[in-house]
């Protein structure tokens, strides 16, 4: 069954099922109503794609076909001749800046001289209609010369020879981290991983609208994630100083890092300063594959070694992250990767080398969970290994190890707020399991049931031979197996497997970053009641933010009326809707500026007036403020010590699944996961998040990645590029703990990422539980289940000493 | 119809072919001249002012544009506007009555069956067309008893709602709020 649990000493209750009511609280803790639900559900909530002006014309992109290619020249004039073209612009046309980016201003607005990856942008042009403005696009005549592409990130990282994409060479950051220096244990476990190219796929693709002012600059409506930044980037390639560069959020169809980057922004406001016109763009599904970053895929070499009793004594890691054609944050992912590369374990001695590099790949940035997700695929694969070869549960072995509280991280940080890994564990371990599949009549080999005691240690390879299901023949009902009706036997290749997986996330941004977020709050009569307007930059991306914000408002200032404004750059900045950041920094700065308009209100008051009398007496009260987490350092580049993150947040998850051995199909049939987040907020946008993430966990796992060869992606689109349905994901029981963070507002922390990394490693356990192989890699096709399976060895065949 | 014989127009690209229509979406008449080979999607978005139904991938994957066409689900990416004349077309906007919200928008609000929201009007008319077929008796690959009316248990409604995506993964959300109006 599908359902949270949350026990009355640690949160609050569930409210599934009720509506707002009158005099209902609706502050914080409680599961208030996203305020743009109606509109969401009634089809009038404008997304960035929906926006309209009577006179507006439509942009397109001519994006290169090459992934490493020089440009000889670029001649628009075919698409100039044809009816209904107003404009045709290339790199010779940007007023400003050339370049933009998030870390290095490395990226063209449009390619100059080269072109470094496939699909990217080279000319841009605006019609009167979208397909006129497509067809001219196509009608622009480039003279490519193309040159040797560098796609293994190995080579790019390592081999001198190897061309660089950018001057300054491939390597985009190498981080170490050093501590202690013994590398010797009775136990050791040696691991290569390897982790696909995951697309974040929202269902949104990139759109806005760039309307030119009279006073020389521009108005951008856009679907992004950090509206300074994006400002911070275009301005100065538009040549106008940031102020005659305003942005305001549109409705956004969902974002997880695809929309950190700038893709049409700087493109649309070309168009309309060249045209006077407004300028709408919207991309493709397929142009939308290559109009954004993916996460990075990654190679790692793991060796753990441990005592006889499965503690572990170091953990020496190579985690390779190709950062495709341009750097967009592939500095920090590397930084993610290296700090939280052996995961929320105690290791005395760790030698990591964290490398991103530059290739004429995609260009890989910002997705969920950020350079967290691919190291946590490895170390869980290591921890189940050392389980196996110390002869241990997979979940003894994570209690073992376990961080608490107090705990050192690989990079000196200590652990300074509760971290009960151990007991989410063996509450995790304790949750039922689901029933075995259901059985009709009928002769058929199946694994034994799982009991218990032996499914959650879960790590027995099912009897290769297979046991009757006691009390009689049985067939399975096929609508129950991998495949579901596409099920071509009968089920005697099905064997059942359970996994676990544990994750460690950092909260905020990290490694130095000045991370803040402001916040306007205004108290004011309208229609005679108090009313409070919040307004702040903080891009609302579905995560629910505008509620939260709401909430925060009406417990800090007793008002029930609350409007959170449409997010924009009147404001100061927020920053990123990102790191799982916004609940702590926006929603700290809507604290501190509703608790300083509290604080005049409690001036301004005479005795025994009600808030309205004052606020008709006084008039309006407004206060803004700047919240900061506590600081951040940077890690020491040799060892890579340092108190590198604000905060840490954990999840862990148990997978139960079918294996259709013989298919190689698999059916999640249970997703399980506890989660720390410190203090519940809203408990049904919390629920929301904690599904959202495992459903991206597990179609890493099982089924997502953007296929690249030799530099160009084979599968963009719906149809080859696979997430998640309703049938694929499963039913999921979650527990929620509340432990509070005593440096966090309200004591919260971050909750969106932390489930998209465990639920990855505890699906591929399942598999590997239920089939013997190794599966070293996600996401797990098939074939490697059903017919390569044999070249990794048998999973049990691996132990070291 | 017009340009049966000479289709080219001065720039050597062909005029496009137009069609009169007598459109009914969500109730009301909604006479159209559109391009032969315009989507019903772009007739809804582009020129009947109707963006609730969503373009995710204009291919027929995600679901985000289906809305009902005499009653029924359709991808209105993958339909030609000029073969929904006569029928009677209902999208997101036309679901609630009046001011009264469908009783399956209340329930997707009512158990957080959204985040982002981009596939929910789809989500909407899919669920609503899915109940329809149940009650009017079509089975889906799931339905155990092919002579009984189907009844929207948690299988029935995950097969039923299979066409459509959902990435911010509110599927729990969506699969309660549906059962509760099946109920």
């Amino acid at each position: 069954m599908s359902g949270t649990e949350t026990r009355p000493d640690r949160g609050q209750s569930r409210e599934r099922g009720h509506g707002p009511g009158v005099g209902r609280d609706l502050g914080v803790g409680h599961s208030a109503p996203r305020p743009d639900g109606t509109l969401k559900v009634t089809g009038e909530f404008a997304y960035s794609s929906d926006l309209y002006l009577a006179d507006m014309v439509w942009g397109a992109t001519l994006r290169g076909p090459h992934p490493s290619a020089r440009i000889r020249s670029v001649d628009v004039g075919p698409a100039l001749a044809m009816p209904g073209v107003l404009a045709a612009l290339t790199c010779e046309d940007v007023p400003g800046e050339l370049f933009y980016g998030l870390d290095r201003r490395d990226q063209p607005v449009l390619a100059a001289d080269r072109v470094r990856y496939q699909g990217e942008p080279v000319a841009i042009v605006a019609a009167d209609h979208p397909e006129r403005a497509r067809r001219a696009a196509a009608a622009i005549v480039v003279d490519y010369e193309v040159t040797e592409a560098v796609t293994d990130p190995r080579r790019a990282a390592f081999d001198p020879s190897c061309p660089a994409v950018h001057d300054g060479g491939n390597v985009v950051r190498h981080q170490p981290v050093r501590v202690g220096g013994d590398f010797t244990a009775p136990v050791v476990v040696t691991g290569e991983y390897e982790v696909g190219m995951q697309d974040q796929a929202f269902l949104g693709p990139e759109s806005g609208l760039a309307v030119p002012a009279e006073d020389g600059g521009v108005d951008l409506f856009v679907a992004t994630q950090w509206l300074h930044v994006d400002r911070d980037q275009i301005a100065p390639c538009l040549g106008l100083p940031p102020e005659l560069v305003r942005l305001t959020l549109a409705g956004v169809g969902g974002a997880f890092g695809a929309r950190e980057d700038l893709s049409m922004q700087v493109h649309a406001c070309m168009l309309a300063l060249r045209t006077g016109r407004p300028v709408k763009m919207v991309y493709g599904r397929q142009e939308s594959f290559f109009g954004h970053v993916h996460r990075h895929p990654a190679r790692m070499r793991y060796e753990h070694g441990a005592d006889l009793d499965g503690r572990l004594r170091y953990v020496r890691a190579e985690i390779l992250l190709d950062g495709g054609a341009y750097c967009s944050s592939t500095p920090a992912v590397v930084g993610n990767a290296a700090s939280l590369g052996v995961g929320p374990y105690e290791v005395p001695n760790v030698w990591i080398d964290a490398y991103g590099v530059y290739t004429n790949n995609p260009p890989c940035g910002a997705m969920r969970g950020f350079g967290a997700v691919q190291a946590c695929f490895a170390y869980e694969s290591q921890m189940d290994r050392l389980a196996e070869a110390c002869g241990l549960s997979p979940v003894e072995v994570r209690v073992r190890n376990a961080v608490s509280q107090g705990s050192r991280l690989a990079t000196g940080q200590v652990i300074d707020s509760p971290a009960p890994l151990a007991g989410m564990l063996r509450e995790l371990a304790a949750m039922p399991l689901p029933p075995e599949p259901s059985r009709t009549a009928g002769p058929v080999a199946v694994p034994p049931p799982a009991g218990p005691a032996r499914a959650a240690a879960a790590t027995s390879v099912p009897d290769p031979a297979g046991v009757r299901a006691p009390g009689a023949a049985a067939t399975p009902d096929l609508l129950d197996l991998p495949g579901g009706v596409a099920q071509t036997t009968h089920g005697e290749g099905v064997r059942r497997g359970v996994g676990y997986g544990v994750g460690i996330k950092n909260i905020c941004f990290s490694e130095g970053f000045d991370d803040h977020s402001t916040a306007r709050v205004r108290v004011e009569l309208l229609g005679g009641e108090p009313h409070v307007l919040v307004r702040t930059a903080a891009a609302e991306v579905g995560q629910g933010l505008v509620t939260v914000q709401e909430q925060i408002a009406r417990t800090e200032l007793g008002v029930e009326r609350v409007t959170v404004a449409q997010a924009d750059t009147t404001v100061g900045s927020a920053g990123s809707t990102s790191a799982s950041r916004q609940s702590y920094v926006t929603g700290g700065a809507v604290r501190a500026a509703c608790r300083a308009v509290r604080e005049r209100l409690a001036v301004l008051r005479a005795n025994g007036e009600t808030l309205a009398e004052t606020l008709e007496r006084a008039g309006a009260v407004e206060e803004t403020r700047v919240y900061r987490h506590r600081p951040t350092f940077p890690m020491d580049p040799v060892t890579g010590q340092g108190d590198s993150h604000a905060q840490l947040a954990l999840c862990v998850h148990r997978a139960v699944v079918d294996v259709d051995v013989e298919l190689g199909l698999v059916k999640v049939v249970e997703l399980a996961a506890v989660q720390d987040v410190g203090r519940v907020l809203n408990p049904l946008a919390l629920e929301g998040q904690i599904h959202g993430g495992s459903a991206q966990g597990l179609g890493l796992a099982l089924m997502e990645e953007v296929q690249v060869v030799d530099g160009r992606v084979l599968n963009p689109s719906f149809t080859d590029y696979l997430i998640p349905t309703i049938l694929d994901m499963p039913p999921m029981r979650v527990s929620v703990l509340a432990n509070p963070d005593p440096h966090a507002p309200y004591g919260l922390r971050g909750a969106g990422e932390p489930p998209t990394l465990s639920s990855t490693p505890a699906v591929a356990a399942a598999v590997r539980a239920a089939t013997g192989l190794r599966l070293p890699r996600v996401p797990i096709r098939p074939h490697d289940i059903a017919m390569d399976g044999s070249r990794y060895g048998n999973w049990a065949g691996d132990r070291s000493l | 119809m017009n340009g049966e014989t000479d289709i080219t127009g001065a720039d050597g690209v062909p005029d496009p072919v137009t069609a009169d229509l007598r459109l009914s979406v969500n109730g009301v008449p909604r006479p159209v001249t559109v391009d032969t080979r315009e989507t019903l999607l772009d007739t809804l978005r582009e020129h009947l002012g109707l963006t609730g139904a969503k373009k995710g991938c204009d291919h027929g994957q995600c679901g985000a544009c289906t809305v009902l066409v005499d009653g029924r689900r359709a991808l209105s990416c993958l339909t030609l506007t000029v073969t929904a004349d006569d029928v009677e077309i209902v999208t997101v906007e036309g679901l609630a009555d009046g001011d009264a919200l469908h009783p399956l928008q209340a329930a997707f609000i009512e158990n957080d069956a959204l985040q982002c929201g981009y596939c929910t009007p789809g989500q909407l008319c899919s669920a609503a067309g899915a109940l329809a077929e149940a009650a009017d008796g079509w089975p889906s690959a799931v339905t155990p008893d092919l002579s009984a009316p189907p009844r929207l248990d948690e299988t029935e409604i995950r097969e039923r709602m299979s066409g459509n995506l959902c990435r911010c993964g509110a599927y729990p959300g969506i699969v309660a709020a549906v059962g509760q109006v099946a109920r």
